[in-house]
C-alpha cells in the first residue's frame, strides 16, 4: 500500500513526513536521491547550486520563487532574505508568523537555517506542514540557491508551478468547475473528524487558506490514484468533480489561526 | 430524500428537489416548536463522541435559531479512544481528558451535570435524576453502552474492582493501569473478550499490544491469555504479526475451539475457569457482552437485540421520529461501533435536526469511519471504510486496511496521523 517513492522521499535526509507528495515529485525526489549518491561517491559537492535547486523540490509544491512568483499555499519567497517575517502583503499568514515578525524575526541565513531544521519548534503554531530538512550541508546549499532570488537580482528564471493537473495526468478541465462554498461547508464535516481548522497539522496536514487551484489538484490526484494515500483516496474517491470544487471553495475562505 | 447510488456523482443542484423534499416531510411532523413560536428545542443526552458533536453542530450552525441542551453527568469527558495508549504509557492521563467548556462559551451550549433518568414520549421531556424535567422538539440520545448482566457468570459490576472492564474510561482505565504495573514478576494478565458486536472491534486487541509493551519492559517474564468468544477478531493478521515480531512468546489466544466460548470468573480467588478449567491470574479485564446505554431501553427505543434501530438517513430511531440515536447505542448496519463512527454520524443528524426545525438544506449523509491502532512504539496500523444510507441500513462502499509487512516509516506515518486523528476529532466535539 506503500507508495513507491515513500522511501526515496526519506533518502533525501529530509524529515518532511514520509508521504509521497505526488507523482511527479516522487519521480523527482526518486531521481534526486539516485543523483545523491552519485554525487556522494564522487565527492563532487561543489555543485551547490544544482543541489539547492533539487532541494527546493520540497518547497515548490507550496512555494513559488523567480519572475512572476505569486502566493501559492505558502507566501512566495523571492527576496526573502531581509525581509520581517509574515510581512507581505496579500498572503494570510498564522498569528504565529505575523507575531514572529512584528517580535522582529527577520529572514536571513541564520534564522533561516533555524527555521528549516525545526519549523514546528522555530515559530510555534506556524501552519506551515512541513517538518523540516535534517542535514545541515542540504540547509546551506537550498539556502545558497535561494539567496539568487533575493536582493533585487534581475533576470530571475521564471516561477515554477506548484501543481498543474499535467503532471498527475488530470483534465485541465477540472479547474474550470466552479465550487458551492455553501455545500463545500457541509461537505467539510467529513474532513474535519482529521483535518483541524485551525492550520496546525500535526500528523494530518493543514488544508485551510490553500489556493483553490492547489487543493482541486491535490484531491484529484487522490482521487485518480496518482497520489498515493490510502485514506485519502477512499474519502476522495467518491466526491464528484463539483464536490471537490466545493471543498476548495470553503477551505479556502477557513482562516487556520488567524 | 433521495437515495445515493454507490459512486455518486450528484451535484448539489440535484439535491434542491430532495432538500425541499425532506423539508417538506419535517413540516407535516407533530408541529415543531419553531411554528409554536418560541425556538425550538433540542436535548442531547450523553455528552461523548456522538453528543457532544451532535450538540456542537446544531449550536454552532444554527447560530442560535436552535436551542441546545447537553445531559452528561461527568465534568470531563475522558476518551476512550487512546485510553489503550495511556494504560501502554504512551499519553498522560490528563492528555486524554475533555472539558465541556468551550460547547457552552463558543456556541451556547446549555450543559446540565445530570444523568437523564427517563423519556416521556407522549409529553416529549426528559427526566433527569436531580428531579426535573426538559422538554424537547427532537432528542438526541448518545449514550455509549452498558454491560449486559450474566454474560460472564462470577462477574457483575460489584466485582469492576477486582476484574476491571476499564471499557468505559475513567477511574477503571487507572485501576487497570496501576494493577498491570503492579503485577508480580512472571505474573499473568487475562482478558476475558466481548462477543460481537461490542465499542471498538480492535480496541481489545490494541489493549493486549499496549499491556504487552509495558510488561516487556517492566516485567518481561509475565504471560498474557486471551480468553476469546469469537473465531476472528479485527485487524487480525496485523495484530497477530505484530505480537509475533514484538512480543514473541508472550501472548496466547484461547479461542472458542479451545472454550474461549465458555468462561467463567471467581473473583474473590482471583480465578479465571476455562471449559471447567480453573487458572489463578494476576490481573483479569473483563470486557462482558454489551448493549445501548440504558436511557436507550427506558425510551423504549431498543429492539430484542438490546440495541437501537434508527434509519440510516436521519439517524432518527425507527420507533420514535423525534428522537435520534448515535454511535455505540444505535443498530444502524456496517459501520462500527467507533468514536469516528459516532462523529460522523452525529454530523449527519445534525444536518437533519436542524433541517427539520429550521428548515435548513439538508444533503445526503456522508458516513465514514478509520480505526487505527497501535501495537508497539511507532508501530501504528488503521482499517477505515465509507458508508452511505440506504433503506435497509448503513452500508458500506469502500474500504481499506494495512497490510502485514510494511515499512517502519509507513507504520510511524500512521502513528503519526492517529495523532492528529485525535487531536482533530476532540477539537470537532469540544471546541
Ligand atoms: C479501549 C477503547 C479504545 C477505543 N479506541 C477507539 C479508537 O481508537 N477510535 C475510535 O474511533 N473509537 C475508539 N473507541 C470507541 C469509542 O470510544 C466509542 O465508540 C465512542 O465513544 C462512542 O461514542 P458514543 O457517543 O456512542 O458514546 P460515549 O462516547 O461513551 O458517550 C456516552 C456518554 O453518555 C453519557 N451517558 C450515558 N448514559 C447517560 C444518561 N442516562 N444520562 C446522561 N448521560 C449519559 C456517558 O457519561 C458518556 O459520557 C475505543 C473504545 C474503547 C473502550
Ligand atoms: C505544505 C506546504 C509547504 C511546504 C512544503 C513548505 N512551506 Fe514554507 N510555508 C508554508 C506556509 C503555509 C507558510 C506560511 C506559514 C504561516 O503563516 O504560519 C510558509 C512560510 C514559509 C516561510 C516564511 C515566509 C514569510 O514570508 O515569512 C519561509 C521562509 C518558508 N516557508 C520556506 C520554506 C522552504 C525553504 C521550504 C522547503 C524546504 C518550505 N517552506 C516548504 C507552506 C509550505
Ligand atoms: C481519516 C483521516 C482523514 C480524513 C477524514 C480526511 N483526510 Fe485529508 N489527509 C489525511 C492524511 C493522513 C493526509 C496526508 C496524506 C498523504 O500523505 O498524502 C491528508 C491529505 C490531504 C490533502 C493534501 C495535503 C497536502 O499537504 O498535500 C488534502 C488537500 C486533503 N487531505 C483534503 C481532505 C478533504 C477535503 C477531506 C474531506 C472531504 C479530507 N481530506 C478527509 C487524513 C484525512
Amino acid at each position: 500500500m506503500m507508495g513507491p517513492c515513500t522511501a526515496s522521499a526519506n533518502g533525501l535526509t529530509s524529515t518532511s513526513r514520509p508521504r509521497p507528495a505526488g507523482l511527479a515529485a516522487c519521480l523527482t525526489a526518486g531521481l534526486l536521491a539516485l543523483t545523491l549518491l552519485a554525487f556522494q561517491a564522487a565527492s563532487a559537492w561543489s555543485d551547490d547550486g544544482e543541489r539547492g535547486k533539487e532541494l527546493f523540490g520540497l518547497c515548490k509544491r507550496c512555494h513559488q520563487v523567480g519572475s512572476g512568483a505569486t502566493h501559492r499555499i505558502g507566501p512566495h519567497l523571492n527576496d526573502v532574505f531581509g525581509r520581517a517575517a509574515g510581512s507581505l502583503a496579500g498572503f494570510r499568514y498564522s498569528r504565529a508568523m505575523r507575531e514572529a515578525g512584528t517580535g522582529g524575526l527577520v529572514w536571513d541565513d541564520a534564522t533561516l537555517d533555524a527555521f528549516l531544521a525545526d519549523p514546528h519548534t522555530f515559530v510555534p503554531r506556524s501552519r506551515m506542514s512541513f517538518d523540516g530538512i535534517k542535514g545541515m550541508d542540504d540547509r546551506a546549499a537550498l539556502l545558497a540557491w535561494l539567496q539568487g532570488y533575493s536582493g533585487g537580482a534581475a533576470d530571475l528564471p521564471p516561477a515554477e508551478p506548484t501543481a498543474t493537473p499535467e503532471e498527475y495526468g488530470l483534465d485541465v478541465k477540472i479547474l474550470s468547475v466552479a465550487g458551492d462554498p455553501e455545500y463545500g461547508a457541509y461537505l467539510a464535516g467529513e474532513c474535519t473528524t482529521c483535518h483541524r481548522t485551525d492550520g496546525a497539522d500535526k500528523g494530518i496536514p493543514s488544508i485551510v487558506g490553500w489556493p483553490v487551484d492547489d487543493f482541486v489538484i491535490a484531491l484529484h490526484a487522490y482521487k485518480s490514484g496518482t497520489r498515493v494515500h490510502a485514506v485519502m483516496q477512499m474519502v476522495a474517491g467518491r466526491l464528484s468533480d463539483e464536490e471537490i470544487a466545493a471543498l476548495a471553495a470553503h477551505f479556502q475562505e477557513v482562516e487556520g489561526n488567524p | 430524500m433521495r437515495k445515493q447510488n454507490g459512486k455518486s456523482d450528484l451535484s448539489r443542484r440535484g439535491f434542491v428537489a430532495s432538500a425541499a423534499a425532506a423539508t417538506a416531510v419535517a413540516s407535516v411532523l407533530p408541529a415543531p416548536a419553531v411554528l409554536a413560536g418560541g425556538r425550538p428545542r433540542v436535548v442531547v443526552v450523553g455528552g461523548g463522541a456522538g453528543g457532544a458533536t451532535a450538540a456542537r453542530y446544531i449550536a454552532k450552525d444554527s447560530q442560535g435559531a436552535v436551542d441546545v441542551t447537553l445531559v452528561e453527568p461527568s465534568r470531563a469527558y475522558y476518551t476512550c479512544f487512546f485510553s489503550n495508549l495511556y494504560i501502554g504509557g504512551f499519553r498522560e492521563w490528563e492528555s486524554i481528558g475533555h472539558s465541556y467548556g468551550a460547547l457552552a462559551a463558543n456556541h451556547g451550549v446549555n450543559v446540565v451535570h445530570d444523568w437523564a433518568v427517563s423519556v416521556d414520549r407522549d409529553n416529549r421531556s426528559v427526566g433527569l435524576a436531580g428531579g426535573g424535567s426538559l422538554a424537547y422538539d427532537r432528542l438526541i440520545l448518545s449514550p455509549g453502552i452498558d454491560f449486559r448482566d450474566g454474560s460472564v457468570p462470577g462477574w457483575d459490576l460489584s466485582q469492576q474492582n477486582r476484574m476491571p472492564h476499564a471499557y468505559k474510561a475513567g477511574s477503571q482505565t487507572q485501576l487497570l493501569k496501576a494493577q498491570i504495573e503492579a503485577m508480580p514478576e512472571g505474573g499473568t494478565y487475562c482478558m476475558v473478550a466481548p462477543p460481537n458486536p461490542f465499542r471498538c472491534p480492535p480496541g481489545p486487541y490494541e489493549r493486549i499490544s499496549m499491556v504487552a509493551h509495558v510488561l516487556k519492559q517492566a516485567n518481561p517474564t509475565a504471560k498474557i491469555i486471551i480468553v476469546d468468544p469469537k473465531e476472528k477478531f479485527s485487524k487480525q493478521g496485523l495484530f497477530e504479526e505484530g505480537w509475533q515480531r514484538h512480543y514473541p512468546g508472550m501472548i496466547e489466544r484461547i479461542g472458542p475451539d479451545f472454550g474461549g466460548d465458555m468462561v467463567e470468573v471467581r473473583p474473590e480467588a482471583m480465578e479465571v475457569v476455562v471449559d471447567g478449567e480453573a487458572m489463578k491470574v494476576d490481573v483479569c479485564n473483563v470486557i462482558p457482552a454489551q448493549q445501548a446505554g440504558r436511557i436507550a431501553a427506558a425510551a423504549g427505543i431498543t429492539d430484542d437485540s438490546g440495541w437501537a434501530p434508527i434509519v440510516p438517513h436521519t439517524m432518527q430511531s425507527r420507533a420514535d421520529e423525534n428522537i435520534h440515536v448515535l454511535g455505540d447505542a444505535a443498530l444502524q448496519g456496517d459501520m462500527p461501533k467507533s468514536g469516528f463512527s459516532a462523529n460522523s454520524q452525529a454530523k449527519a443528524c445534525a444536518m437533519a435536526v436542524r433541517g427539520a426545525l429550521t428548515g435548513s438544506s439538508v444533503f445526503p449523509p456522508r458516513y465514514s469511519n478509520t480505526c487505527w491502532s497501535l501495537i508497539a512504539t511507532g508501530d501504528g496500523v488503521k482499517v477505515g471504510a465509507s458508508y452511505e444510507a440506504t433503506d435497509e441500513k448503513i452500508a458500506k462502499t469502500d474500504g481499506f486496511i494495512s497490510q502485514t509487512g510494511e515499512s517502519a516509516e509507513l507504520r510511524m506515518a500512521t502513528y503519526e496521523e492517529s495523532l492528529g486523528w485525535y487531536d482533530g476529532i476532540t477539537a470537532d466535539m469540544f471546541s
